[in-house]
């Protein structure tokens, strides 16, 4: 059983968990993930680890409500439990003195980029950071980000906030205005980071990206993570999760994550269910007494 | 009662399994094999001749007094029987259930040339299950404290049988898996109908008794190393037993479209992550209701998953193998279980490529037909495939099951542990010593992919050693 010390709302959905994890977080470097299951009926899922604390023996996840797990995640408040908290898993991000650094994290991929940013920061590499969101209100980490950064900026799809436009235009702008770029770190949705590796591999700009495949055991037991990059399959739980954007088979990853699509969303229902029952239970109860 | 003379005990024919009905058990998960009852275990066991020389022990892996437990179940001293088997096997539930009997003690039955051989396999099950239904379980009596303190990796046969023999000589034992939950492949891989997860349970909680700790989600080469082990958490030994656990592919296009599984993926999401009771357990598998599920390869993981594909509803399972069903290494009555459970077998058959539809789902399997030609290394014919029979099948779902490499997480963070061409971890034979002092191993880590009794005489072999090792090394 792994505490909950902290949590709290970062965004609309978008949820911060410190947990206590003191093997892990002593472990931990800037790219690795665990594997989380709530309960004795739960499922694996993966999330990239966003921050650690030796001293206090913590690990920091940021989770974003999407299917039944993410969303019981997040109902979880200080002072709960989470059942198993296994890591660190997957190969720690490959942290050099690039030169001029650019981190783009797409919605709650900036979570999983401020930790990478935040190493390439202090090995002396001068970091710019493009934080992009739908909207305002789903713009995650902005001073967290501001504060590793050299240059930083907010991009909003809908242009409530900061830049106009997608983290590409953004990217696409720097470049324009003959900015020397040495590497480029992109995490996010899928269509994103595509996204900047087409724009990227024009200039021959070394980009890495964080996948996110299914998952079961994360230890390479059961290739389910398995992605195809530069022609051959990989398993983002051990070769991974950070893979060169360029020769990732994109459509591939996107089309096995919607593997279970159909069982998510029957998952999800019987969970909306199940808490709409506990909610009335509970209701009955109060009323009874 | 009388003894029997040794032409009378011949004269008995071999008692076969109770079994569930084929047709009713495809659609459960409940064990096949349901077991003897005392009756029949004495009268099978009144089949062993007491040969002076039993050449069934020599057939056995771990070198049970086979010859002395039957003759106590001849006598109906079953709890008398199942201390003989411990002596030598900690595990006897399990292996009476999983052990490939007929290549070993079995094959080696003097009874075995003109009858059939005692179903030794048969006996010890019983007799564990007898002790266990009956609440008598004998746990083991411990030695005084050495002070010693043993680190294993790996909760499967190899680790726990290790366990077993160390936490009698008196060390501190303690077990790390990597998995939520304990007993490796004996509860994400083999099924429940082929080995109850209650079983397994029972055998660890033996252990917990006996004072063996576990910790579960410790990811030995992740969230600490060897080295950490013996040099911070001040262990003297450390036995490592982790598996093979990389599955291999077959190397054919169309390998990652959405439906094709390792066996590893599709066993543990039933097994270890129960999908079969999706939404009530959160893990989903796809569903295989009125699907064509076709597995690759010819062991028992082969059989254990076409097996499992049609317990989840598979409308046609197909095996299918390159070479012909002599040659298959799974065990004959696995084989003999999936036939009458209505499993197809395309033997002969090697799949080429796999064709899925736009949006990356697999729609079918090419497949070309094979002939055995030479002998090849194994020496077992090489399949040869004949030109021009390509074929082309409809599946929806496809379960790659031709083996496992070795997992890459321990050499990438204990350079000094020396890995032969294979990934698989050099040995001594005769201690189980690793290139790195005090570090042992065993088990399909070294072996490759095996069985459950081999980890186990591995895990037995190393402990031995490994307690000679911690009570020679200066402190």
């Amino acid at each position: 059983m792994h505490k909950i010390l902290e949590a709290r709302f970062l965004a609309e959905n978008i949820k911060l968990f410190r947990i206590e994890a003191p093997r892990i977080a002593r472990k931990r470097k800037a790219g690795q993930f665990v594997i989380v299951r709530l309960d004795e009926h739960g499922e694996r899922i993966p999330l990239t680890i966003a921050d650690s604390d030796t001293g206090a023996g913590t690990i920091t996840i940021i989770v974003q409500g999407v299917g039944k797990t993410t969303k019981a995640l997040n109902m979880k408040e200080r002072g709960d439990s989470i059942m198993d908290v296994v890591g660190p898993l997957g190969m720690p991000s490959h942290i050099d003195k690039f030169g001029n650094v650019v981190c783009i994290g797409g919605g709650v991929g900036t979570a999983i980029a401020l930790p990478t940013a935040t190493a390439l920061k202090k090995a002396e590499n001068y970091v710019i950071t493009i934080n992009g969101a739908r909207s305002k209100n789903l713009v995650i980490l902005e001073n967290e980000m501001k504060a590793v950064s050299d240059e930083s900026y907010v991009t909003t799809d809908d242009g409530s906030y900061g830049f106009h436009g997608f983290v590409t235009q953004k990217l696409q702008q720097l470049i324009d205005n003959g900015k020397k770029i040495d590497f480029v770190l992109a995490i996010g949705p899928i269509p994103m980071m595509k996204a900047v590796a087409d724009v990227t591999r024009a200039y021959k700009i070394k980009t890495v990206v964080s996948l996110n495949p299914i998952m079961v055991d994360g230890t390479g037991m059961c290739g389910g993570c398995r992605v195809i990059v530069d022609g051959v399959s990989k398993f983002a739980c051990v070769d991974g999760p950070e893979f060169d954007a360029h020769v990732v088979d994109f459509k591939n990853l996107a089309d096995r994550n919607k593997m279970y699509t159909k069982n998510e969303r029957v998952s999800l229902k019987h969970f909306e269910h199940n808490c709409r029952l506990d909610k009335k239970i509970n209701e009955i109860k109060t009323m009874n007494d | 009662m009388a003894k029997l003379t040794a032409k009378e005990r011949m004269q008995i024919s071999r008692h076969p399994m109770v079994e569930q009905d084929p047709v009713e058990r495809s659609h459960n998960f409940k064990e096949v094999n349901l077991g003897y009852t005392a009756e029949m275990a004495i009268e099978e066991a009144q089949r062993c001749i007491q040969c002076p020389k039993p050449t069934c022990t020599m057939g056995c892996p771990v070198s049970i007094n086979i010859k002395g437990f039957i003759n106590l179940v001849a006598e109906g001293d079953f709890s008398g029987a199942v201390k003989i088997i411990k002596i030598d096997n900690a595990l006897p539930a399990i292996c009476g259930r999983v052990c490939p009997q007929e290549e070993q003690c079995e094959q080696s039955c003097v009874l075995t040339t003109k009858y059939k051989p005692v179903a030794i396999g048969y006996l010890e099950r019983f007799v564990a299950d007898y002790e266990r239904e009956n609440g008598q379980v004998a746990i083991p009596e411990t030695k005084a404290s050495t002070g010693k303190r043993i680190a294993i990796v790996g909760s499967g046969p190899a680790g726990l049988s290790c366990a077993n023999d160390l936490i009698q000589w008196g060390h501190q034992v303690t077990v790390f898996e990597a998995l939520h939950e304990l007993g490796g492949v004996l509860v994400y891989g083999i099924p429940e109908f082929r080995l109850p997860k209650e079983i397994v349970r029972q055998e660890i909680n033996n252990l917990k008794t006996m004072g063996v700790e576990f910790q579960t989600d410790i990811v030995i080469g992740r969230t600490i190393t060897i080295d950490e082990l013996l040099e911070e958490e001040g262990y003297d030994a450390v036995f490592v037993g982790v598996g093979a656990g990389l599955p291999w592919f077959m190397g054919i296009p169309g390998e990652n479209l959405v439906g094709v599984y390792t066996a590893n993926e599709f066993l543990t999401r039933v097994n270890l992550m129960k999908a079969y009771q999706f939404p009530d357990y959160d893990s989903p598998i796809l569903d295989c209701r009125d699907k064509n599920v076709a597995v690759f390869g010819g062991g028992n993981t082969a059989m254990d998953a076409v097996r499992t594909s049609l317990r989840l509803g598979a409308k046609n399972a197909y095996i299918v193998y390159r070479r012909s069903e002599k040659e298959m290494p799974a065990r004959v009555e696995e084989v003999k279980h999936a036939k009458e459970e209505g499993v197809q077998f395309k033997i002969l058959t090697n799949p080429v490529e796999f064709i899925g539809d736009e949006d990356q789902w697999l729609k079918a399997m090419k497949c070309i037909k094979m002939e055995l030609g030479e002998p090849d290394d194994s020496g077992r014919r090489r399949p040869v495939p004949i030109a021009g029979s390509e074929y082309i099948t409809e599946i929806d779902i496809a379960i790659i099951a031709i083996g496992n490499g070795s997992n890459p997480l321990i050499k990438q963070t204990t350079p000094e542990i020396e890995i032969g061409k294979r990934g698989t971890i050099i040995v001594d034979p005769e201690t189980m010593e690793t290139s790195k002092k005090g570090v042992f191993a065993g088990g399909d880590i070294v072996t490759g992919g095996a069985t459950v009794i081999l980890a186990m005489g591995a895990g037995r072999t190393a402990a031995k050693a490994i307690h000679e090792y911690v009570m020679t090394k200066p402190s």
